[in-house]
């Protein structure tokens, strides 16, 4: 038999090794419901607390306020509580007033009269960084188990691995996204008066630009690490702040200035904008597109740095 | 089929793991590198896979550069990792698939070959089962498989039995055989079993500290020793020793509690000639046995230690196993 016959016979391909690889981290995945229920129940359980307990709307009604017995009017009127419903002024009552106070208030600072709406679109930047960096971490598993080195030693090209790697851990945090999102609006979240279905498309491809990006540097990261460890304490160092230090739970504008300087660099902040824009919010156009032009920027720089280093990691 | 030239991997600038390697391979034979955990042998079969690119000196592949001509070289061979590499979650047919995808084989050649090497490994009942459920001999054979599927023309063998018991390594080693046959493949594997080399390999290179120390047939190795050693007594007591030492092929006699010790050449053919130029001086011979040398006398020979002492207890192979795979980082 001559080499050139045998040389002929293989014929690696990216599609084919992409796909290959790529339904092989599905098939992993969809074997393992518990993870799956595990990776969802997470941000549930912090939508479901966290976004029901802290009732910051009810903190601004009338009801929670103690009215002193008699409030001094400048000049030489007094007004006793009760007055407020008789007291008319420029044409509003003064109890709706101050009834109308708290959802003026949460509507200039959260955009939305409801805390829970709020946060748990939150919840979808969390479950994208999640998810996007356990994925990542299951190549650290392919090298120790000897897997990387002998899909290494085919003809596959190396960017079908890498980029395996990304789509899944993309593909992950897109489904587990659209599942939070389904249940925060059984859960009660209010979507706004311009939201179409064809509105989760944007919220998909800006869930797909921030994984891609944040995917890629993690998989360069974790590709270089023997140990599982050492992956898993960046997840838990990085993800805390990366949430706090965005609008996930709190607007940016009320935050100290150092942190809002941190929270506008922060691509998490991006992502909730455009996802709320696009859902609870009243669309705000140029803000739109000023989100995904930050996500664009983010994910292409952050994917070429981290495809370029996975592959400078992977070529012999 | 496969050349090296001073191959040499060193890790973190310190860790020499295989230092100024030089062989070669011939076609359609079992070449085996036999040495203790540590040798080298996993780094050397690293390099000629392409996975690791050697610090120095060159290797080609059926007359591929194993680093500028990586992707030929890739092509045409098959590997077998001494880990168990199949996906646990995946059935045993799409594991083979899986590889068969990597490779690129055209698709309805993949599907019926992947069959036929199930088959050949007697996995064809399993293929559907998920990998979680085979043994441990049964993955191995999965390895096989899948190391198959694009009909290499070089087969690498790391450790094809490691961890199994003598009674599956013994299957395992007639599968080897038979796909050989089946394939007409050249066969490059590691192993630190004696009797593994000893069974599978046509030609053998000892490696021990990253250097080759000998290289050559098993029985070629043993015979380089100064042959096989003959143990006969005799009734009478009297001193053989020159009767004996003129036989042909007599190496070495001497009388051991009261016994003679000989070191012949050919022990099989040499035995019945003393026993004829005893018995042809009246002398009768009670008792005699052949021992043929084996290769752990070879391995004492070339590095002054035997093969089992120089394996390291359990726990300081798992230390020296993590070290490596720190140094692997490049």
């Amino acid at each position: 038999m001559s080499s050139a016959k045998l040389v002929g016979e293989s014929n690696p391909s990216l599609p084919r090794g992409l796909r290959a690889l790529l339904f092989r981290e599905l098939k992993k995945w969809l074997k393992d419901p518990v993870m799956l229920v595990m990776l969802v129940l997470q941000p549930l359980i912090w939508m479901g607390l966290l976004g029901k307990a802290l009732n910051i709307g009810a903190l601004f009604s009338a009801h929670n306020v103690n009215l002193p017995q008699q409030i001094p009017i400048p000049g030489d009127a007094v007004l006793v509580p009760q007055g407020l419903q008789v007291v008319v002024l420029n044409g509003t009552k003064l109890s709706q007033l101050f009834a109308g106070l708290g959802p003026e208030i949460m509507q200039s600072a959260f955009g939305t009269t409801d805390y829970f709406s709020f946060m748990s679109v939150g919840m979808v930047s969390m479950i994208v960084v999640t998810t996007t960096m356990f994925s990542g971490m299951s190549i650290v598993w392919d090298r120790r188990l000897g897997f990387l080195d002998k899909v290494l030693s085919t003809p596959v090209p190396r960017a079908a691995i890498i980029f395996a790697k990304i789509l899944n851990a993309t593909l992950r945090a897109l489904f587990q996204a659209t599942v939070i999102l389904a249940l925060a609006y059984l859960l009660g979240l209010r979507l706004s008066s311009t939201f179409t279905p064809l509105n989760i498309l944007g919220v998909c491809a800006a869930i797909f630009l921030l994984s891609v990006g944040l995917s890629s540097i993690f998989i360069a990261f974790s590709i270089r690490s023997t140990r599982m460890e050492r992956p898993m304490q960046f997840v838990a160092l990085i993800t805390m702040p990366l949430m706090f230090a965005s609008n996930t739970f709190f607007p940016i504008n009320l935050m100290p200035s150092w942190l809002q300087a941190v929270a506008r660099a922060n691509p998490l902040t991006y992502l909730t904008d455009a996802v709320r824009q696009l859902t609870i919010l009243p669309t705000d156009f140029a803000a739109l597109t000023w989100d995904f032009a930050y996500l664009i920027a983010f994910s292409t720089v952050f994917a070429v740095i981290g495809v370029l280093l996975s592959w400078r990691y992977l070529s012999l | 089929m496969i050349r090296a030239e001073n191959l040499t991997k060193v890790f973190n600038r310190s860790v020499v793991a295989v230092d100024h390697v030089s062989f070669s391979v011939r076609d359609g034979e079992i070449f085996g590198f036999l040495g203790p955990n540590g040798a080298g042998k996993t780094t050397t079969i690293n390099m000629l896979t392409t996975v690791l690119r050697p610090t120095e000196g060159c290797a080609w592949v059926m007359g591929f550069d194993v680093v500028k001509q990586a992707k030929e070289v890739r092509k045409v061979i098959g590997v077998v990792p001494q880990e168990y590499t199949a996906d646990e979650d995946l059935t045993g047919y799409e594991n083979v698939m899986l590889c068969a995808d990597l490779y690129g084989v055209p698709r309805d050649v993949a599907r019926k070959r992947a069959l036929e090497l199930l088959e050949l490994v007697d996995l064809i009942d399993f293929k559907d089962k998920r990998v979680e459920t085979y043994s441990g001999g049964m993955r191995r054979r999965l390895e096989l498989a899948c190391g198959l599927i694009n009909r290499p023309k070089v087969l690498f063998l790391d450790e094809p039995t490691l961890g199994l018991d003598v009674h599956t390594r013994a299957a395992i080693w007639s599968y080897i055989k038979r796909l050989k046959e089946e394939y007409e493949m050249t066969i490059f594997m590691t192993t630190h079993y004696l009797e593994e080399a000893d069974a599978l390999c046509d030609r053998i290179a000892i490696i021990d500290r990253g250097k080759i120390v000998a290289t050559g047939s098993p029985d070629g190795l043993k015979s380089s020793l100064g042959g096989d050693i003959i143990t006969v007594t005799i009734k009478e007591g009297v001193d053989v020793t020159e009767v004996i030492k003129g036989c042909e092929n007599v190496k070495e006699v001497r009388y051991e509690n009261g016994s003679y010790r000989i070191k012949a050449k050919d022990g099989e053919a040499t035995a019945p000639i003393i026993i004829e130029a005893l018995r042809e001086r009246g002398y009768t011979v009670v008792k005699l046995s052949l021992t043929k040398p084996t290769l752990n006398e070879v391995f004492l020979e070339y590095t002054g230690r035997a093969l089992r002492d120089a394996e390291e207890s359990k726990e300081s192979f798992i230390a020296h196993r993590i070290t490596l795979m720190r140094a692997r980082k490049r």
